[in-house]
């Protein structure tokens, strides 16, 4: 196959191409414009999906939305590599094998990094900014973060370092969610 | 480690932001042009990567699939790659492995995306990385991760946003002639930190736009290249790699994993010193600390020495190292897929001395291109040299 193919391409060349001045070789697609969406000139749809999905909890995290439930965070521990792991996994992607058990740690930590985010998910635009931060949760590894919102806090006193408590809902609200943690405050 | 492979010839369209072509249209025209700029048909390509990014952006499930007419794939073994913005780059390393292989001759590596069909803004199709159970009942945005690990690598090394926003004045300045750039403008520091604030310490400046554009390159082997083509650019090198989706338990100030990447590319290309080997690079630059971070990720200089290369003009278009000669993904545009492979294609006119009035100061042979993708985890890598 290889040959004949090669072959071929040959009695294609004519010689040495031009070189364009500037590849590629100018513009090529064209931008549609706000007018055009405006005026309606783009085919557009809207489409609710009619969808639903039913995931499941699976092992750890079934375990971890349970003790939130209680007002407690779980973290689980491997023994090979002496991690204590939050968010709780059922296996340590690190040793690949199966974790050595559970332990109860603190609702208090530090804020390894944060954002102040002046967009929502399907960015619109609003004006007290959202806080995201990692917060390394005390009881848990060096560098063991969760993502989480911070509350409670002026945005310019905000730093690395602070030391944060979680905000809970009130026991009877709490439904086995990430959001049972409302936010968390600085301490 | 195997057949040598060689790019012999590419094609690109203009990025604009929304596009009135489909994304068959636009993956046919960089096909087109990748053909004819070496005197190719299709009829002498033997398999066909398709590289394009999540489906949720075009609302077509299985768009490889629906994209494969576009890309020259109907009736030839074809195959989508996909690891978020990684893809672009990841995909010349599929390219390589069937024909490095011996299994095929030459390929056709396509990417492409239209990121426009998403309405209102295609960032909120990214709620759908999360984790589904334990971060998106946050409604977080994807501006969020960037923010965070921007955050934790200014504040682990005390940089000021002036440090970063260096970066985004050089790219966005050197897209100005890059005929196909979207977003090209002379922009100063002082703009980039005067603009809107979407999510500290991500200014508007700081990030790419949202595009539509393909871009397509043609792998081949030695005994073809030789044949088509009298200055073939060998692929030396590929490698890539994944870190953990626990994201929020990894040190956000380091990608390691665009480090292990690296050193698999640069182990297959021979390459020990980074530093003195590689003479132009085009890291992945979706906004513009990212750039400094695939820097010291791709070992071009030492965790935290990024910035004041960027500082002293060494990144510069005329400088030691040229670092995103292109524009990169902040000047000429961000159609994920296509954008790495914009980058591959930049170091393709780099090293054959065509890039035009982008042609970098310094005498290149080899250069090394990357991009980075999924939750923050994967490192893409290849090494180009001739």
């Amino acid at each position: 196959m290889a040959k004949s193919k090669v072959q071929s391409l040959k009695s294609k060349v004519h010689g040495p191409r031009p070189v364009p001045d500037a590849p590629p070789y100018g513009p090529i697609a064209t931008g549609l414009s706000d007018d055009d969406f405006k005026h309606g000139k783009v085919c557009t749809t809207r489409w609710t999906h009619d969808a639903k999905y039913a995931w499941d909890r699976g092992v750890a995290i079934g375990k971890y939305l349970a003790g939130l439930k209680r007002g407690k965070i779980l973290a689980v521990t491997c023994g090979s590599c002496n991690r204590t792991m939050v968010p709780p996994r059922a296996f340590c992607e690190w040793c690949f094998k199966p974790i050595d058990g559970w332990t109860e740690i603190k609702d208090t930590g530090v804020i390894n990094t944060f954002s102040l985010c002046y967009v929502t998910w399907d960015v619109k635009r609003i004006t007290e900014p959202l806080i995201p931060a990692v917060i390394e949760i005390d009881g848990a590894s060096k560098g063991m973060g969760i993502m989480h919102l911070l509350g409670e806090v002026d945005p310019k006193q905000v730093k690395r370092g602070m030391k944060v408590k979680a905000v809970w809902k009130p026991a009877e609200e709490r439904e086995g969610a990430i959001t049972d943690i409302l936010y968390w405050k600085p301490v | 480690m195997g057949n040598r492979v060689a790019i012999v010839g590419v094609g690109m369209t203009k990025f604009v932001r929304r596009a009135l072509e489909t994304g068959k249209e636009l993956s046919w025209l960089a096909s087109k042009m990748a053909l004819d700029s070496c005197g190719m048909t299709m009829n002498q390509i033997d398999s066909v990567v398709m590289g394009t990014a999540p489906d949720t952006f075009d609302g077509v499930h299985m768009k490889g699939e629906y994209l494969s007419d576009g890309a020259g794939g109907f009736g030839k073994p074809y195959m989508r790659g996909f690891v978020g913005g990684g893809t672009g780059v990841f995909s010349v390393a599929q390219g390589w492995y069937h024909v490095a292989s011996g299994m095929f001759d030459t390929c056709l590596v396509v990417c492409e995306e239209k990121m426009s069909t998403f309405q209102p803004h295609a960032q909120a199709a990214f709620v759908t990385i999360f984790d589904h159970i334990i971060e998106r009942p946050l409604k977080p945005n994807l501006l969020w991760i960037f923010a965070l690990e921007m955050n934790r690598y200014m504040t682990t090394y005390g940089l000021r946003k002036e440090d970063i926003a260096r970066v985004a004045v050089k790219n966005k300045t050197n897209a100005l002639y890059h005929p196909c750039a979207q977003i090209a403008a002379p922009v100063t520091v002082e703009d980039v930190l005067n603009s809107e604030v979407l999510a500290w310490p991500v200014q508007r400046l700081d990030v790419s736009p949202v595009s539509d554009g393909a871009v397509a390159v043609i792998l081949a082997n030695e005994s073809v290249a030789r044949r088509v083509t009298d200055k073939p650019v060998w692929v030396e090198g590929c490698g890539w790699a994944l870190d953990t989706a626990y994201w929020t338990n990894r040190d956000l100030c380091y990608p390691r994993y665009v480090e292990e990447a690296a050193r698999m590319a640069y182990k297959m290309a021979g390459v020990t010193d980074p530093r003195h080997q590689i003479h132009v690079a085009e890291p992945y630059d979706p906004f513009d600390y990212k750039e400094l971070h695939h820097m010291e990720g791709l070992m071009l200089c030492g965790r935290g020495e990024a910035p004041q290369l960027t500082a002293d003009g060494v990144t510069a278009r005329d400088g030691e190292l040229p670092v995103c000669p292109s524009g990169g993904l902040l000047g000429v545009g961000n159609p994920i897929a296509a954008a790495g492979l914009m980058k591959i294609a930049e170091l393709f006119w780099q090293l054959r001395g065509e890039a035009g009035k982008r042609q970098i100061a310094r005498k290149a042979k080899r250069g090394v291109a990357q991009a980075w993708g999924d939750l923050m985890q994967v490192g893409t890598v290849v090494v180009l040299g001739v």
